[in-house]
């Protein structure tokens, strides 16, 4: 007999009689030909190593007793989510998207969860600036599916709200107010550049949905922009977006679907998927 | 084992099942019950039995606190006390399990087991697995399967103290690493490996909310609490799941086979090479149990994710067990309501809701009848909520729409209302259906003691229902879109009394709300009803649903072809 029960007290490590003899089976249920020791998997799983990715991102820390490459964050969160320690990682990478002006939504969300399982790592700072990049984000949800994963009293704090407040007027189209409140609140939002040109993104993304021709004040209003600074941003688009300035202060947007319904693909049920056809192929002959 | 006094007289003592149980108390007196069936040894007839503390049964070094407790209350349930029906269904199911008999062993595991719980077993545990290791050879790997059915049984029938609680988390620790070291050479069904990782994940939810409720805690309680803090840590629990799924590699499983390289659907998941099934199929159902974790959190992304090497357009091994299924459909609708991709949700919830209406008389047999119907219905609420902020009726059944007519057809007409009464009905909704949200992380066990539980629900249902708020202006805007098909500008806004800039305003927040991101990043219209603004006129455009002639045609020639295949088959003698 070469197993036995092993009564399992809670904190220590399962060991069990290695068969030396290294035969396989005894009753056929286990075959043990070695049994390691092995710890408990709440130590979080060791970063496996492997080559760098050239042309990733590199975080360039090494952590210690860790082997020299170091993982880009995005591997990271792939492989190894669950595990406190890249916590700091995480932290460094938000404020690397600040600075060089790009967003990564599963990188913030996998912070946001960790600070969910410790809250006394949380940093408001980071928090608040996750939010403001899946503002620019918009028109994805990105801001609510981080709201969902920070505690209603953390929510209560003021620039927390004031970054509800101006994600609600985004959400119900209420430009005006959205920029007003936004000037009021320059401090907040001047610490992530890009700010403003990505709201105008979202804003431009909207009109198009909305108008075949609108008239230029609404455009004003929608991105914060009048008189001289206006004309320009409405070149800009003339150029590379396919506006067309009509007489009467209008402006053409271009042509997509949404604002042009007969340009709406013939839904997709009217086609027929390959791999349906190839059901009847045999019965063709 | 330790000595249990046995009343020699059969008695038969009613007590309330849960109104003795509390932490410190060690001592369950739960219903006595008289073993007088015929099978039964003759010193089992007319013995009065009673529940021992599980710690004894289970990890055995609280001994002297259980034998401590049986000198407590009097009349205590003996572990170690083995009725023949057990007896010989440990010895059976062992057998299969050696002999690799999968259809033999689902029938022990679904029916007899179940059988014998509700015969003998109403109240009490089973007896513990000291007891019956004698009659399996002692065998490791078995001992840690009967345990985890021993308390899955517990969980369902009785309420389990904090040290079961933490024991069985141990029991789980024991039996993932084994079969991560991939030592394990047996096929177990499906139905056993997802209620594995089924259970699992529902002992981790069990346990946040318990540990939440910081109220009626004793100081014992705190003490144990502190000491075990690794017990259902939510990161080893993850970090289990992550791993029984890379340990399998079933994602390249699933990408092999594709291409045609691998076998896994087409069996089943199991391995007729002669190799175990265990740790691929654990793998597979870890995805959706990290599905369900994740919306559990309230991180829907994340969790559709971790689901993306499944295909739920298509059957797959998800699919080979119902509570699966349903399980898989009902986390992943959920989590994309709350992404509002409102299209998506209401497609899967139809087609699950049509599933279940056509099998589940199959299943009013089997345990987990009820756990259907609960999901059932509580699908049903999901997909009201889901109608209500976007009318696609048309991608609803026949069927699944003259249930939903009827269970909520009243209530629908008055959420797409935009007063408070809808606001009302959209949080009982919600409510009812919504998952069991939990807070993970461990709580402060100075502070005051206060009931936390509720938390993590109350602030989904809160920001669900801020959404719910920014799209109420929508339906007032539908109900004119639908008489009109081109308004100007001015008439719509005195219409809906409001100036024409708050008008543009809502018509826009209207394009947004009802467009929104899918999951490669593109656009995608949900509006039944749409326009366009050109100059101050808004033109109407209604979305016709074409007739899908093609899928028609197509499922008929293939039924045409196999009609003649089998006339030709026909011998005329």
């Amino acid at each position: 007999m070469n197993s036995c029960i092993v009564v399992v007290p809670t904190d220590t490590v399962i060991a069990e009689p290695t068969n030396v003899t290294g035969s396989t089976s005894h009753h056929g249920i286990e075959v043990a030909l070695e049994f390691k020791l092995v710890e408990h998997p709440t130590e979080p799983l060791k970063l496996r190593t492997g080559e760098e990715d050239s042309g990733g991102r590199k975080m360039g820390r090494e952590a210690a007793g860790q082997s020299q490459m170091s993982y880009t964050v995005e591997q990271l969160v792939a492989v190894n989510p669950y595990n406190p320690d890249i916590l700091p990682d995480l932290e460094n990478y938000v404020n690397e998207q600040v600075s060089s002006q790009t967003y990564s939504l599963d990188a913030n969300l996998c912070l946001l969860r960790l600070y969910q399982f410790e809250p006394e790592r949380m940093s408001t700072q980071i928090v608040a600036r996750i939010l403001i990049k899946a503002l620019m984000a918009m028109p994805a949800p990105d801001f609510s599916l981080c709201l969902f994963l920070i505690p209603e009293r953390v929510q209560m704090d003021e620039q927390f709200k004031t970054l509800i407040v101006l994600s609600h007027y985004l959400e119900t189209a209420k430009f005006r107010q959205f920029w007003d409140e936004a000037a009021k609140n320059r401090h907040i939002l001047e610490v992530v550049p890009g700010f403003e040109q990505a709201i105008q993104e979202y804003a431009v993304h909207v009109l198009s949905l909305t108008y075949q021709k609108v008239p230029r004040s609404v455009v004003a209003e929608a991105i914060n922009v009048e008189g001289v600074s206006l004309d320009k941003f409405i070149e800009q688009h003339v150029a590379k977006s396919g506006w067309v300035v009509e007489g009467k202060g209008e402006v053409s947007l271009p042509r997509n679907e949404f604002n042009h319904p007969e340009l709406k693909r013939t839904s997709s049920a009217q086609s027929i998927p390959l791999d349906r056809i190839t059901r009847i192929f045999p019965l063709l002959g | 084992m330790a000595e249990v006094e046995r009343p020699p007289s059969a008695q038969v003592t009613n007590y309330p099942l849960k109104g003795q149980l509390t932490h410190t108390n060690t001592l369950h007196a739960i219903k006595i019950v008289a073993l007088g069936t015929g099978s039964l040894s003759s010193s089992a007839v007319g013995t009065l039995i009673c529940v021992k503390q599980a710690a004894m049964l289970a990890g055995g070094h609280d001994y002297e606190d259980g034998l401590q407790s049986s000198i407590d209350g009097g009349i205590s349930y003996d572990p170690s006390f083995v009725p023949d029906p057990v007896k010989s269904f440990v010895v059976h199911l062992y057998r299969h399990i050696r002999e690799k008999n999968v259809y033999e062993i689902h029938q022990m595991y679904e029916t007899s087991f179940h059988t014998l719980s509700d015969r003998m077993f109403k109240d009490t545990p089973w007896p513990s697995v000291e007891a019956v290791a004698q009659y399996v050879d002692n065998d490791h790997v078995f001992c840690l399967l009967y345990r985890e059915m021993w308390y899955r049984h517990l969980y369902a029938r009785l309420s389990p103290t904090l040290k079961q609680r933490i024991d069985s988390w141990d029991n789980y620790c024991s039996l993932f690493q084994v079969v991560l070291h991939g030592v394990v050479n047996m096929q177990l069904p499906n139905q056993w490996l997802w209620d594995m990782v089924d259970e699992f994940v529902y002992q981790f939810q069990s346990f946040c909310q318990y540990r939440a409720k910081m109220k009626s805690k004793t100081e014992q309680d705190i003490v144990l609490l502190r000491q075990h803090d690794q017990a259902w840590n939510v990161y080893g629990v993850l970090n289990f799941l992550q791993a029984l799924m890379e340990k399998s590699s079933i994602i390249q499983i699933l990408e092999q086979e594709k291409e045609g390289l691998e076998q896994f659907t087409a069996t089943d998941g199991y391995d007729y090479n002669g190799g175990s099934n265990v740790l691929k199929v654990l793998g597979y159902f870890s995805m959706v149990g990290l599905l369900r974790i994740h919306c559990l959190l309230g991180d829907y992304q994340t969790g559709l994710k971790c689901l993306l090497p499944i295909d739920i357009s298509q059957q797959g091994v998800y699919t080979s067990v119902i509570g699966s299924h349903i399980a898989t459909v009902y986390h992943y609708g959920f989590a994309n309501l709350m992404l509002r991709r409102y299209v998506e949700a209401i497609r899967e919830f139809n087609k699950i809701l049509v599933y279940i209406y056509k099998t589940k008389q199959y299943h009013q047999k089997s345990p987990q009848y009820e756990q259907i119907l609960k999901k059932n219905e509580q699908m049903y609420a999901l997909l009201t909520i889901c109608l209500s902020l976007c009318p696609q009726v048309n991608l609803v059944d026949e069927i699944v729409n003259s249930q939903l007519r009827e269970k909520y057809g009243e209530k629908m007409l008055r959420m797409q209302r935009s007063d408070d009464e809808s606001f009302a009905l959209y949080d009982e909704l919600f409510s009812y259906a919504c998952p069991k949200f939990i807070t993970p992380s461990a709580p402060s066990y100075d502070e005051p003691l206060v009931n936390y539980n509720q938390d993590a629900y109350r602030l989904q249902l809160k920001l669900f229902l801020y959404e719910v708020k920014q799209q109420q202006q929508l339906s007032v805007v539908r109900t004119f879109l639908k008489v009109y098909s081109t308004l100007s500008l001015e008439k719509l806004a005195s219409y809906m009394e409001v100036d024409e800039s708050t008008l543009r305003t809502i018509l826009m927040a209207y394009k947004h709300k009802t467009h929104s991101v899918g999951a490669d990043g593109k656009t995608i219209s949900n509006a039944d009803i749409d326009f366009y603004i050109d100059d101050d006129v808004v033109h109407v455009v209604e979305a016709k649903t074409p007739k899908l002639y093609g899928d028609y045609f197509l499922r008929q020639i293939v039924k045409l072809e196999a009609v003649i295949g089998d006339m030709d088959r026909v011998k005329l003698e």
